[in-house]
């Protein structure tokens, strides 16, 4: 359970992350708070967008869905079961693959590194070892599978 | 668990009250830059050009970066004229603004544009207005949003502030639009080929490589 908590807190805290990158993109934030780093650079770049989408939405809904999941997954008569830890690693593998995809680009292709990607990311990973966790426990406990 | 729910909701309202503090403090746009100068000036400038001097046709664009059509164009067209047209001799480019009236931030666009230029950097700039135009879309003060884009653009932020707070383009600027103005320029975006009104119900690439081509041919 304490898994799942956690799971929630982390996507809760990234779902801001990606809500701030988000109006940022779309004009509404103004300029980019972003200390010494080059979020502008990230975020002005053609790779700042998938199928002309911004990617700080994709992070948006990554980041409710996961929350959502962890929601349900803590309801009572879900807590024993395995079929909801089984879905948020799911979830949490897609987006630690998806973000670590991200910080390739940042890092090799447009050679610019954004604070506020870099903390999605850490969440990200922090969100995948939780779930990870989770579902070990699960196995332990004798989860049922739903 | 109820002790969860309340952590829960303590760390959204914490996340929601730091997103509005980053959100709220945007700078004012320079009005120096946004608005339309009372004198205006030839100061000699014919705007940027892009491709060889020694292109034998020559296209002028005069467009409004608030424009959607004027962004697609950018974004869409422009690489495979570019690639197709400019790189190769065939076609030098010029820009030429003509901010609409009823669009709030163009003139404030086309200064920074103006403010890139003085660095060398204005098709830099062009791209990041063009390429990331949904600033367009929200009516938000995007003064902010266009120092950003100077730094992606590579410029030197102290210099970008100073020229957009002294406004010192706007009279360019509308000079730009009165010349169109005069041409009987209409909307955005309006292309002359060497002189010549485009008149044309799509700007695609290939409409402006089949003129190229026949004035070519005719020159030949």
């Amino acid at each position: 359970m304490r898994h799942r908590q956690a799971i929630a807190l982390l996507a809760m805290v990234g779902l801001f992350v990606a809500l701030y990158l988000w109006l940022y993109k779309i004009g509404v934030a103004g300029e980019l708070k972003c200390g010494t780093g080059a979020c502008e650079t990230v975020q002005a770049s053609r790779w700042a967008e998938l199928f002309g989408v911004p990617v700080a939405l994709f992070g948006v809904v990554g980041y409710a869905v996961i929350l959502g999941v962890a929601l349900v997954a803590l309801q009572p008569a879900r807590l024993s079961r395995r079929g909801p830890g089984l879905l948020l690693a799911t979830l949490a593998t897609g987006g630690l693959l998806f973000s670590a995809w991200l910080t390739y680009l940042e890092l090799f292709v447009i050679h610019a590194i954004c604070r506020w990607c870099v903390v999605s990311a850490l969440i990200r990973a922090a969100i995948w070892g939780g779930a990870v966790h989770a579902l070990k426990s699960d196995g332990r406990t004798g989860g049922r599978a739903d | 668990m109820s002790r969860f729910y309340l952590a829960l909701g303590g760390v959204a309202v914490a996340c929601a009250a730091v997103l509005y503090l980053l959100v709220r403090q945007t700078p004012g746009a320079a009005r120096a830059a946004a608005e339309p100068p009372v004198a205006v000036a030839d100061d000699g400038f014919r705007g940027y050009t892009l491709g060889s001097d020694a292109a034998p046709i020559e296209v002028t664009e005069y467009s409004d970066f608030e424009c959607p059509f004027c962004a697609n164009f950018a974004a869409i067209q422009m690489p495979t004229i570019k690639q197709q047209l400019i790189t190769t001799g065939k076609v030098r480019w010029r820009f030429r603004d003509f901010p609409l009236p009823s669009h709030q931030y163009s003139r404030f666009a086309a200064h920074a544009a103006q403010c890139a230029g003085e660095q060398g950097r204005f098709w830099e700039m062009h791209d990041q207005l063009f390429y990331n135009h949904a600033w367009a879309q929200t009516g938000k003060n995007p003064a902010g949003l266009f120092r950003d884009f100077a730094k992606a653009a590579g410029l030197d932020l102290a210099r970008y502030d100073a020229c957009m707070e002294s406004g010192r383009y706007a009279a360019r600027i509308e000079f730009s639009r009165q010349e169109g103005d005069q041409r009987l320029v209409d909307g955005t975006p309006t292309f002359f080929v060497n002189g010549e009104r485009l008149r044309t119900n799509s700007y695609g690439s290939d409409v402006f490589k089949h003129v190229v081509d026949s004035l070519t041919a005719r020159r030949k």
